[in-house]
């Protein structure tokens, strides 16, 4: 035995007597997980969360989070003499007088745009693959709830630098908060230590920005892994792969090497972005007050079409009995947004509902062989756009040369019409595609090689489809073979007449080609 | 249709070789541009902490499509960059062509438990809430619920110190009959021949001696001074009168979100809020004519007091800004 040798395994000897850890890890280093690229978006959310984590913290030791009134004199000449908050001038410090300041602010600012893009695009993937089906309902609120408090999260982050941008954008959400009927301006005075915008506001925010949100993403993130672990991670259908086994590489060395790897290129990409693409720059704007503004005020991209919808919101507000109800702030900032997340949470129960389908699901759908699953996926994407598009439409605005009214009328009517519009394009198109998988199966693949026959009859020569690729076109589900077409039962009434509706729609499939076809096919 | 043949799954397809399993020098090379890549990583650390220490903070270059760019932060950026990158590119290339790609087999189990281990769950559980005796014991039972239901209401009871109550806040502001209007930045007083027909001014209420400005009244008192033709106005008599010589005053908090309404357009006397697009006629007592907003911008009543300076004639005759629910909106 090498003297290394000897002592990693007096270390290992140590800690093992401690702990007993050997045998978990034993078990657990040749833990198997499947490969797809489509994984990495899950560890992409991860990884930016710990570049945000580290470039955060770097960034505390610099930032005052104070609304105190200070007259900067730091390098940045333009705004030197000038009457700021202590937020704000701290920031500028940061971004003009510490080295790698600068780069650090911008690193954290792309990191948690990163952050936001690959929840969503993970999103993107657990939905239109079914990997929300039983077992993994409650990974997928846990999902839904980082989402919601990331939002949250980059809000307040980029609100804490007390500029013109950042104050009218904390200016508006007061007016939400105050928007609420009975106890809103009671709620607004709380939250801001009295009138807007006071001086308590961001460092109470700056409190929630770096504790207790952090704290409780720590806390939902590490719940997320483990019950991954646990439940093992889902994998595409294919040669070999079943819904009793997991097909893939072991944790150490390779997928140790690969996961360890992506994180520092993840960090790259971020530091390279933090580097070159200017983010947010604050001292361009000014310091914040009340009476000011500047044109063309965007917030971060995953607030936009909350912002978009509270542009196109109709003018409606009730007056009665010496009262005000702003439906034109509640119905677009709160209500609409409070049904689409609720909504989104509850998807996999009102699915399984429908589909009366309770079994486990570890392998997952080709989104084309859920055509309903994925036109709906589809039809909620087109709403978003849609709300997006009409958030930047003073941009879009000046730089198509359309009119902003023109914009706004046309997503005022597109998102009521564009999304079924959609729904139904893509549930064709899925259909299609399932066609044209039956087509590959039955007929194989056009070769493009044309052969004259004796008789003088010109044909294309087909090739088969291989056994593997034949596998992995027909294995999927198909309608007939859900536990049970709804009994009697649970389909009366109006719910249940819902239900039967809903079931019919979701069971639409081109049926998939099995042997039986194909031999019938070579007799002809 | 009872016998159907459906596919069969064949299985896992053969493993093929890479080149780096059969091929020793595309092995070596596979190693040798992991190497590289490590190394290049260490480069970039000595590069980032060169960049800390001899470029100065202050230089800038303009680099196209990016513009003026600080040296140093764009240096030390790039050195970070390659340094975390290459560590990636070459954990990466080592899994990819160096470690085994052969694909593993290992059996799922089912999450649900055994169903003796459910049976004997159920069973310890219920011997044990017996012992406590929750069951026997209803006075326990509800008066631990009464507990535990009103625990919570302290911690939100002691919340209550967050701020103050709004009182009548919201609903005032600093203006009042005679008060004059100041510009805003400067802080000099206004007579109607210092504004144009077609400009537009910012101005606040002067102050009483020894008051001091807060963002807080900014944040209500803010008003925009337009000046259009007096035939350009299209307001009942009362509103008219409001106006002074074709100076028309609103407050510049918007009636939607309290955003700043700082775009006016000249030709159509429209004013426009970039928040979320409002837009108001300013011929017409700001009446919202596109837009989110449900109320007109309030207007202020104005005048020119004995020494000829603009002044307020009345406060504003409703509060300005964003709705609340105590608000009485029953006149605008």
């Amino acid at each position: 035995m090498k003297k290394s040798e000897r002592a990693l395994g007096s270390v290992a000897n140590y800690v093992d007597e401690r702990t007993g850890a050997a045998k978990w890890l034993k078990k657990n280093l040749t833990k198997v997980f499947p490969d797809h690229w489509s994984f990495m978006l899950g560890e992409i959310c991860l990884y930016s969360f710990v570049i945000l984590l580290l470039s955060g913290t770097f960034l505390t030791f610099w930032f005052d989070p104070s609304q105190r009134d200070v007259v900067y004199n730091g390098a940045y000449a333009p705004l030197s003499g000038v009457s700021m908050s202590s937020a704000y001038a701290s920031t500028l410090h940061i971004s003009f007088d510490v080295r790698g300041g600068l780069l650090m602010r911008q690193i954290h600012h792309w990191a948690a745009l990163i952050f936001m893009a690959a929840i969503v695009a993970h999103l993107f993937r657990v939905f239109f693959t079914g990997a929300f089906r039983k077992p993994r309902e409650f990974n997928w609120i846990i999902g839904v709830g980082l989402l919601t408090f990331g939002i949250v999260e980059g809000f307040l982050g980029y609100s804490l630098p007390d500029d013109l941008l950042s104050g009218t954008g904390i200016r508006i959400a007061e007016a939400i908060i105050q928007a609420l009927p009975v106890v809103g301006s009671y709620l607004a005075f709380f939250a801001f230590g009295g009138p807007f915008p006071g001086t308590a506001f961001i460092p109470r925010i700056y409190t929630v920005h770096v504790l207790l949100l952090p704290g409780l993403f720590l806390a939902l993130i590490t719940v997320h892994l483990m019950l991954v672990w646990y439940q093992k991670h889902t994998q595409f259908p294919g040669p070999g792969r079943t819904e009793k086994n997991v097909v893939g590489y072991p944790l150490m060395p390779v997928y140790m090497a690969k996961a360890g790897g992506f994180f520092f290129i993840v960090f790259g990409v971020t530091a390279f972005l933090g580097a070159v693409a200017s983010i947010n720059p604050i001292w361009l704007y000014g310091p914040y007050t009340p009476g000011q503004i500047s044109a063309g005020s965007q917030p971060d991209w995953y607030m936009g079409w909350l912002d978009g919808l509270v542009r196109m919101a109709p003018p409606l507000e009730t007056h009665a009995f010496g009262h005000t109800i702003s439906w034109n702030i509640l119905l677009p900032g709160l209500i609409l947004p409070g049904i689409l997340f609720t909504g989104m949470a509850l998807y996999p129960f009102i699915e399984s509902w429908v589909t009366g389908d309770k079994r486990e699901h570890h392998l997952l759908d080709r989104p084309r062989n859920a055509p309903n699953r994925t036109a709906l996926g589809a039809m909620s994407i087109s709403f978003m756009i849609i709300s997006l598009v009409n958030g930047g439409n003073d941009i879009i605005a000046t730089h198509f040369h359309l009119t902003i009214n023109g914009i706004m009328w046309f997503t005022r009517i597109g998102l009521f019409t564009v999304p079924p519009i959609v729904f139904i394009i893509t549930k064709r198109i899925c259909l299609s595609l399932q066609r044209a998988d039956r087509d590959l199966v039955l007929h194989g693949k056009e070769t493009g090689r044309l052969v004259m026959l004796p008789s003088g009859e010109m044909i294309e020569v087909h090739e088969q489809l291989t056994d593997e690729q034949k596998w992995t076109l027909t294995q999927h589900q198909q309608p007939d073979a859900l536990p049970a077409p709804l009994p009697e039962s649970a389909t009366r009434g109006l719910k249940g007449k819902l239900r039967k509706r809903m079931n019919q729609a979701h069971a639409t499939q081109i049926p998939a080609p099995t042997l039986s076809d194909l031999k019938e096919l070579d007799h002809h | 249709m009872t016998n159907i043949e459906r596919f069969q799954n064949p299985g896992l397809p053969e493993h093929v070789h890479r080149k780096a399993d059969t091929d020793p020098k595309a092995a070596k090379r596979a190693e040798q541009q992991v190497a590289a890549l490590f190394l290049l990583s260490a480069l970039g650390t000595v590069g980032t902490i060169a960049a800390y220490i001899f470029i100065k903070s202050d230089v800038y270059v303009f680099i196209p499509i990016l513009g003026s760019t600080n040296v140093q932060q764009m240096s030390l950026g790039i050195g970070l960059t390659v340094a975390t990158l290459c560590i990636g590119l070459g954990a990466i290339q080592w899994a990819k062509k160096l470690m085994p790609d052969t694909e593993v087999i290992q059996e799922r189990h089912e999450l649900r438990s055994e169903d003796q281990d459910r049976a004997d769950f159920v069973e310890t559980f219920k011997e044990r809430g017996g012992e406590a005796g929750i069951g026997r014991r209803p006075l326990i039972k509800r008066t631990l619920g009464l507990a535990l239901g009103v625990v919570g209401l302290s911690p939100l009871v002691l919340l209550r110190d967050l701020g103050p109550m709004p009182k009548k806040f919201l609903e005032t502001t600093s203006w009042s009959a005679g008060t004059r209007l100041v510009s805003d930045p400067g802080g000099a007083y206004f007579k109607p021949s210092d504004l144009e027909v077609g400009a537009v001014a910012q101005v606040l209420p002067e102050l009483a001696k020894g008051d001091e400005r807060t963002l807080e009244n900014i944040g209500k008192d803010a008003v925009l001074l337009i000046r259009l033709r007096p035939e350009d106005f299209n307001l009942d008599a009362e509103r008219l009168s409001w106006t002074y010589n074709g100076i028309i005053a609103f407050s510049k908090i918007c009636s939607h979100m309290g955003c700043a309404v700082a775009l006016y357009e000249q030709q159509t006397h429209h004013l426009l809020c970039p928040c979320h697009q409002s837009t108001f006629d300013v011929t017409r007592a700001a009446k919202v004519i596109f837009g989110p907003a449900a109320r007109p911008l309030p207007q202020l009543a104005i005048t020119v007091d004995s020494e000829g300076y603009l002044v307020a004639k009345q406060g504003f005759n409703v509060p300005v800004g964003p709705s609340y629910w105590e608000r009485n909106s029953s006149n605008g």
